[in-house]
């Protein structure tokens, strides 16, 4: 995925004389065709994410469309000031792309796990916040990415993930995916964004072997929200299940259950949110492992819908 | 090390402020009292530099503020807004009534300046420490366009406690912008007090010397000086240039000046408006 992004810059570099990249103190060689290509619109710029937020306003206050990369912890808690009013408060089409969602950086530890990214950077006004599934969903996001006149948060998953929004067309900022639907009449939902997703398919196939329906509403678009989608999908269900890599405070299950609370008012249906408690991780490993260790992966998730239903 | 930084600034030669001077500092005043507040202090100390930048210096439309060829102007230290407003009416951006409206529900004249609200205010400033990285984009996107605009940054010597200019001052050497200006309004009295004491800044030249910056220092009230330095810009190929203004913060009101009680003032008494305009009064 993050290959997939960052050869969309070049690519988009290619079509369009405003993109420009602005890397920190990246992996040797990132990018160098680029570089070859378009020498005066590639940067690598060091360990210095305050600047390099600024430095991207300044550019894009002239027109330009820079894409920065860094990893994800240091371009939203390093820098959150420079975000907030350099490109929020200035409304300026910069893009974030940010290495390491979630539990990506698991071996790292808790400095390189951004938890709760997506809480601080949606509720920065002018922001968009986008957490796409796989390397295909990125692709068709970063072509719709290069007109969207406001700045965007972008959190890459780890790279390699496995496709699951094949067959999908195009990419509309602030629209939901429904990635897997049913017609009975009173469904599970789950809602989920970024990697989450995938995990929440395989429960959904899981339940499905037990006789329990379920839809699963991708919303790579955490900010702007999909709103009447969610409304739409959510309103017959006999349980909603939000599903996220991310703290429960602020991010997605609180995006969804902050919607539903007024478009289902008076016929909420019954809500669980999966996500990180209120901690640092405690150990290492791999991402799966972690994501384990709070109850995210899909056998995990089929336990808590069969709880949530009555039926263990 | 300078033992006493506010020593030196009282000792600096101080020619006596003109007409054009004391008529800006007016107009800082009536929107000081319009709005029952402002950055007296640090407006004060700033009024020489933006005079000489939009007298002489600098290449602007004030009845076109977007003109793209213009040189750009960051007021980093945006709590010293109070003289860029005055500077900017005076010169037409918009009209001098405006000013008594500072602060006020209404205004489009905030306590820190707001880009897209006030016609040639470039950034939106307040929060310190963020003007020279704009700066630094701001003269790359110059450089990638092929343009011969220079940008111009004005930094707060408090402001300058901020790690993050000295990652742009790193940055500017690295990227060898000769079209980029570093102004330091180094009035030695940051809110808390005497920068000395809060935060030594000494020795302030060299650190910028160091840091890759063409390095002058100038006495920040002395319009012909002023001229001479930044009318010569810039001062070295392929290097930025930093511009140290020796400056008194509350200059032109006696009771105010190198006074850490003046940074900011509200609700001041109608006495003391009567005692600020006198103090600027033409002779």
């Amino acid at each position: 995925m993050r290959r997939t992004c960052l050869n969309m810059v070049h690519e988009l570099a290619k079509r369009d004389d405003r993109v420009v990249f602005i890397g920190s103190d990246l992996s040797p060689g990132l990018l160098d065709d680029m570089k070859a290509s378009f020498p005066d619109r590639h940067y690598m710029e060091g360990v210095a994410e305050a600047n390099i937020i600024g430095m991207a306003a300044g550019m894009a206050m002239d027109g330009y469309v820079p894409y920065v990369n860094t990893i994800a912890t240091f371009i939203t808690r390093r820098c959150y000031e420079q975000v907030a009013v350099d490109l929020c408060l200035h409304d300026l089409p910069v893009r974030l792309i940010a290495n390491g969602g979630g539990y990506v950086y698991a071996p790292l530890g808790p400095t390189h796990q951004a938890t709760e990214d997506i809480a601080i950077m949606r509720a920065l006004p002018n922001m968009a916040v986008v957490c796409p599934a796989d390397a295909d969903e990125m692709t068709r996001f970063m072509e719709a990415s290069l007109d969207w006149p406001h700045p965007i948060y972008i959190r890459m998953a780890k790279g390699g993930d496995p496709v699951v929004t094949q067959g999908q067309k195009g990419f509309e900022i602030g629209k939901g995916v429904l990635l897997r639907d049913d017609p009975s009449a009173n469904p599970v939902v789950f809602v989920a964004t970024g990697v989450a997703t995938t995990r929440c398919l395989a429960a959904a196939e899981a339940l499905a072997e037990r006789g329990i329906a379920s839809r699963v509403l991708h919303l790579p678009t955490v900010k702007p929200l999909d709103e009447a989608m969610l409304a739409d999908v959510a309103a017959p269900a006999r349980l909603v299940v939000t599903v996220e890599e991310h703290s429960l405070i602020g991010g997605l299950g609180s995006a969804i259950s902050d919607s539903l609370l007024v478009s289902l008012e008076g016929r909420l249906p019954p809500l669980r949110k999966l996500g990180i408690p209120d901690i640092f991780a405690k150990a290492y490993g791999g991402q799966d492992d972690l994501m384990h260790d709070v109850g995210l992966q899909p056998p995990q998730i089929v336990a808590t819908v069969e709880r949530a239903l009555g039926l263990n | 090390m300078t033992a006493d930084p506010i020593a030196l600034a009282r000792s600096l030669p101080a020619p006596p402020l003109d007409a054009r001077s004391r008529y800006l500092r007016r107009l800082t005043v009536d929107a000081l009292i319009g709005g029952e507040r402002g950055h007296i202090g640090s407006t004060m100390s700033l009024i020489e530099i933006l005079r000489v930048l939009y007298d002489s210096v600098l290449s602007y439309r004030a009845d076109e503020p977007d003109w793209p060829a213009r040189d750009r102007c960051v007021l980093s230290k945006g709590h010293g807004c109070l003289a860029l407003y005055a500077v900017l009416a005076d010169k037409g951006f918009f009209e001098t009534a405006a000013l008594t409206d500072f602060c006020r529900h209404h205004s489009f004249l905030g306590g820190h300046p707001e880009r897209g609200k006030v016609p040639g205010v470039e950034a939106s400033t307040g929060a310190l420490g963020h003007g020279l990285s704009l700066g630094v984009g701001m003269a790359l996107a110059q450089r990638m366009r092929g343009r011969a605009a220079r940008v111009f940054v004005i930094m707060g010597d408090g402001e300058i406690n901020e790690g993050s200019v000295w990652e742009a001052a790193m940055s500017a050497a690295k990227h060898r912008l000769d079209n980029l200006v570093a102004i330091v309004d180094y009035n030695k009295i940051q809110s808390a007090g005497p920068t000395a004491v809060i935060q030594e800044l000494e020795p302030l030249a060299d650190k910028w010397r160091a840091f890759g910056f063409e390095t002058v220092e100038v006495n920040g009230h002395d319009v012909t000086a002023l001229e001479e330095v930044l009318g010569a810009l810039p001062r070295a190929t392929g290097k930025p240039t930093a511009v140290i203004c020796h400056t008194v913060k509350g200059k032109g009101i006696p009771f105010a000046e190198h006074d850490p009680s003046w940074h900011h003032k509200s609700k001041l008494p109608v006495e003391v408006h009567a005692d600020l305009y006198a103090a600027l009064e033409d002779a």
